[in-house]
């Protein structure tokens, strides 16, 4: 007998052209189970995919029907991702098989750690994120929503689980952006409990969208759950830019999708940015006003380097800790150009020292010479002592000769 | 058959016969050295050719009639043309047509254009070939149906065999971008010009017989002669040599991979900090995408440290160019031009020289360039635990590359492969390699996406970048990691049956390439 309500099914990418990814295919059938494998890698790993594909079998209980398997070299948390949604459209289920847990698949969350960069990875190219974390970016964000197209959200949202189990994410800050709405919610559940550092949350109007993560995260996850960075996308969002930033303890940053603001906003994006002008601003406005981070938008011309260099330039200018990158080779650029200048760097270590000096004599007010400096200085003071260092325009070991 | 086989110098096994010729396996680095007087073409006479210096004849096929094109004979040809070379082709298709059998082809190299062979090699015009097989001739090579061993050898080692007599070329075949009738050839003029003919000079220096080739023929004299006509036996002229599109592309290429280029810029900064990179180095850089991008970055680092290298080895391209225009570089020694500008520069400056496996690499040299290069970088298929790097086979055993001159560069004062660490879960950094091309202490630094591993044997590189910042592991913590990755590789089975040979550049044997399916 077929297993029971069972269909055919399939998912991943199919052709001479896939790499580091696998097709996989179930046809009902009334006879026992039968794996057939094609592999590039047969030689080397013909007996480890079976292996790997058998398990997720075994794990849903499937004993009939037929399953292929097409491999282009995909690695096994792939391979029980891919495995895992073919059963899944199939109409059968189970429990996720999930990978052995990289080193550092625990780093904990860090609230205030820097976001100068992040990189977007899309959420169906396994190919893309296995190198992710050796790109120094401070963030690398698996992405559910617009780099996935409709019809793979649910193989997608499995190969975003499966990464953040089996990946090394290096120093990079692990995060997802999940989807709008109900198929967002479903992201949520699938990642909750994998140690995603941050969610971002697309197109969000109404404090109640963080609200409904936020409870969402914390039902599964409690103390671990993640943080979240809010995207505002529409005039709407812009509006209620401070109550989105406050609306959870969760929020660690606010953030702003340019592209989709300027098509609402009915004003084509420019290189000069007049028309996201007050959104940007506010954006900055009410991130520090909530005491979240200020995170600026993508850059999309990955050719011109020296346009996304002055790009970074003016939105630091404007207040911005971080700017969204598309391809690893922006990481280096927008890095350089969010350090401060060694004359800035200088200043902060004056005021940094002079406010340890203050603390270990007991004082209440820091003076850098005979000037006092007020606590929002002395705070920005150290915060641009870590972009020096992280920037290279201060050594690690600066405080050595102190 | 029954092939006596002996275990090196490498731990490999290696067979003892060679196509009916002993040969020797390899014994370690430097411990051999050929005896005896170089090889030579019989001696010819001037007035046995037309005084007039008209060597021209109608067609390949009179031409090889006209050189006494026998069974068993070896017929050369160069790569220069590479996949756009049409005259290696013609002259089989020819030597078909006049009813010859058994040849040897020993090419510089081929390449996937020559799978025209494979109809000679099954109706026995060709025996077997001695040069580099890929594509559909190493896929069939692989599978053990040619008919005696392939022979793969570096390009030094293909000018060391000629020279010391271990290959005796009967008719050399020279695709010639521009000739005169008396035969002097250059590659910088005419439609299939490919910059240089380096690799065809041994063979029109020792073979018995020369046939210059051309679609260019010029008023006598072919000005610069990189062929001299006194070693010509004659001209033809055909409608084309071969397909310009596919001899030089018009822009080479700098990989977008983030991770190669990540490996290329993690080895420029290597060589910055371990001191390679200072005023007056040299290192050598082909046209694969990450050699180019190693090459932008350590301009890079050249510029903001305002170091200027002496020379350069090519391959060269338009980037290398470049650095010889801005002053970075101030000489390009080049083996082979690989684009437009390659060609376009070797024509018209001085300070780009054209050079060959002669004065570049060969064993039989009095020296040779490639041991003065501060860093050679380069790529593999496979490097191993101890270092040693295979570059012609796949990891199941299948012949993929030529060896070019790999083993060649090797010599440099630093020797670097560049390799991701693993390819589509295929893991580059092995226990042991297919393959050994390269013996480990040749090989000084890997440089891959997840880390730079340097050879143990090399402390003084390892205290020169001690404390750099740059992600310098032991190579067997790079490879614990790939097997955490990609899982731990099954061991592939091959046969015991031999299917071709690599020499090293001695001429002595290095390992074994055996047949597969």
């Amino acid at each position: 007998m077929p297993e029971h309500g069972s269909k055919s099914a399939s998912v991943g990418p199919q052709g001479d052209r896939v790499r580091s990814d696998l097709n996989v295919g179930f046809e009902p059938t009334s006879g026992a189970l039968t794996v057939d494998v094609t592999s590039k890698v047969d030689y080397l790993y013909g007996e480890a995919i079976e292996s790997a594909v058998r398990r997720v079998t075994d794990a849903f209980a499937v004993t009939t029907g037929r399953l292929t398997v097409n491999d282009a070299g995909a690695l096994e948390w792939v391979i029980f991702a891919r495995v895992e949604c073919c059963l899944r459209r199939a109409g059968l289920d189970g429990p996720p098989v999930l990978p052995e847990p990289a080193p550092g698949a625990d780093v904990p969350r860090n609230r205030d750690r820097l976001r100068r960069s992040r990189l977007y990875i899309p959420g169906n190219q396994p190919k893309l994120m296995i190198s992710g974390g050796l790109y120094g970016a401070d963030g690398i964000i698996l992405d559910l929503e617009d780099s996935v197209p409709p019809a793979e959200k649910d193989a997608a949202r499995l190969l975003v689980r499966n990464a953040l189990v089996a990946l090394d994410w290096g120093a990079s800050e692990r995060m997802v952006r999940v989807n709008q709405g109900a198929v967002g919610e479903e992201d949520l559940v699938a990642i909750a409990t994998h140690n995603p550092h941050t969610v971002l949350l697309p197109k969000v109007e109404d404090a109640s969208q963080v609200g409904r993560a936020a409870e969402i995260l914390r039902g599964l996850a409690g103390e671990e759950a993640a943080f979240l960075m809010p995207i505002l996308e529409s005039p709407a969002g812009v509006h209620r830019a401070f109550d989105i930033a406050t609306a959870d303890p969760l929020v660690v940053a606010l953030t702003l999708g340019l592209e989709d603001l300027s098509a609402e906003l009915a004003a084509p994006r420019t290189t000069e940015g007049w028309e996201s002008f007050l959104a940007r601003q506010t954006t900055v406005y009410a991130a520090r006003a909530a005491g979240v981070q200020p995170i600026a938008s993508v850059f999309s011309d990955i050719e011109n380097e020296d346009a996304l260099a002055a790009y970074v330039h003016r939105e630091r200018g404007l207040g911005f800790d971080g700017i969204g990158c598309i391809h690893p080779r922006q990481i280096p650029v927008v890095h350089r150009e969010m350090a401060p200048s060694e004359a800035e760097a200088e200043r902060a270590v004056r005021v940094v020292r002079a406010a340890r000096e203050a603390e270990e004599r007991g004082l209440g007010a820091v003076a850098v010479g005979s000037k006092m400096v007020d606590p929002p200085v002395v705070q920005q003071a150290f915060r641009t002592v870590d972009l020096a260092v992280a920037g290279g325009v201060l050594a690690e070991d600066w405080d050595a000769e102190a | 058959m029954a092939v006596k086989l002996e275990i090196n110098a490498a731990g490999r096994k290696v067979p003892l016969d060679i196509n009916g010729r002993e040969s020797v396996p390899f014994k370690g680095v430097g411990k051999h050295r050929p005896e005896g007087t170089k090889a030579a073409p019989r001696v010819a006479s001037c007035v046995d050719f037309p005084a007039d210096g008209d060597k021209r004849v109608a067609s390949l096929k009179e031409a090889l009639l006209r050189v006494g094109l026998a069974d068993g004979m070896v017929v050369s040809t160069h790569h220069h043309l590479r996949n756009g070379d049409a005259v290696g082709n013609l002259i089989f298709d020819a030597a078909a047509e006049v009813g010859a059998k058994d040849l040897m082809w020993f090419p510089s190299a081929s390449f996937p254009v020559h799978a025209n062979q494979i109809g000679h090699l099954d109706n026995g015009v060709i025996h077997h070939i001695e040069g580099s097989m890929n594509g559909p001739l190493g896929a069939y090579c692989s599978a053990g149906k040619m008919r005696g061993l392939g022979v793969l050898r570096s390009h030094g080692g293909r000018w060391q065999a000629i020279q010391d007599g271990e290959v005796h070329i009967d008719v050399a075949v020279v695709a010639a971008p521009t000739a005169d009738f008396f035969g002097n050839a250059n590659a910088v003029q005419g439609p299939a010009a490919c910059g240089l003919l380096g690799f065809a000079l041994a063979d029109s220096i020792y073979a018995e017989k020369v046939i210059v080739v051309t679609d260019n023929l010029v008023p006598f004299p072919c000005l610069p002669w990189q062929i001299q006509g006194n070693n010509v036996d004659c001209v033809v002229e055909v409608e084309s040599i071969g397909d310009p599109s596919k001899i030089v592309s018009g822009t080479t290429r700098i990989t977008q991979s983030p991770d190669r280029r990540r490996i290329a810029e993690l080895a420029a900064r290597f060589c910055a900090e371990a001191g390679i990179m200072r005023d007056g180095f040299s290192f050598q850089a082909g046209a694969g995408g990450t050699t180019l991008a190693f090459a932008m970055y350590l301009a890079e680092l050249m510029r903001a440290e305002n170091v200027t290298a002496r020379f350069a080895r090519g391959g060269s391209t338009q980037h290398m160019v470049e650095m010889l225009d801005e002053g970075l570089i101030e000489v390009i020694l080049d083996g082979q031009t690989f684009d437009l500008d390659g060609v376009k520069s070797m024509r018209e400056d001085p300070r780009h020289q054209d050079t060959s496996p002669f004065t570049s690499y060969n064993f039989h040299g009095k020296g040779n360039f490639a041991s003065m290069v501060d860093v050679a970088v380069l790529g593999a298929t496979e490097v191993d635990l101890e270092f040693n790097g295979n570059v012609v086979t796949h990891s199941d055993g299948r012949l993929l590359h030529g060896i070019g001159g790999w083993q060649n560069c090797l010599a440099a004062r630093c020797a670097m492969l560049l390799v991701p660490s693993f390819r589509d879960r295929i893991p580059v950094i092995v226990d042991d390699v297919t393959t050994v091309c390269g013996p480990g202490e040749m090989i000084d630094v890997v440089v891959t996406e997840r880390g730079i591993a340097i050879n143990p044997r090399r402390q003084d590189l390892l205290d020169a970048v001690a404390g750099s910042g740059l992600p310098i592991r032991p190579i067997e913590d790079l490879k614990a990691e790939l097997d955490r990755i990609c899982g731990v590789p099954a061991r592939p089975k091959l046969s015991d049956d031999p299917v071709a040979v690599v020499k090293w550049v001695d001429g002595t044997v290095i390992d074994t390439v055996w047949r597969v399916g």
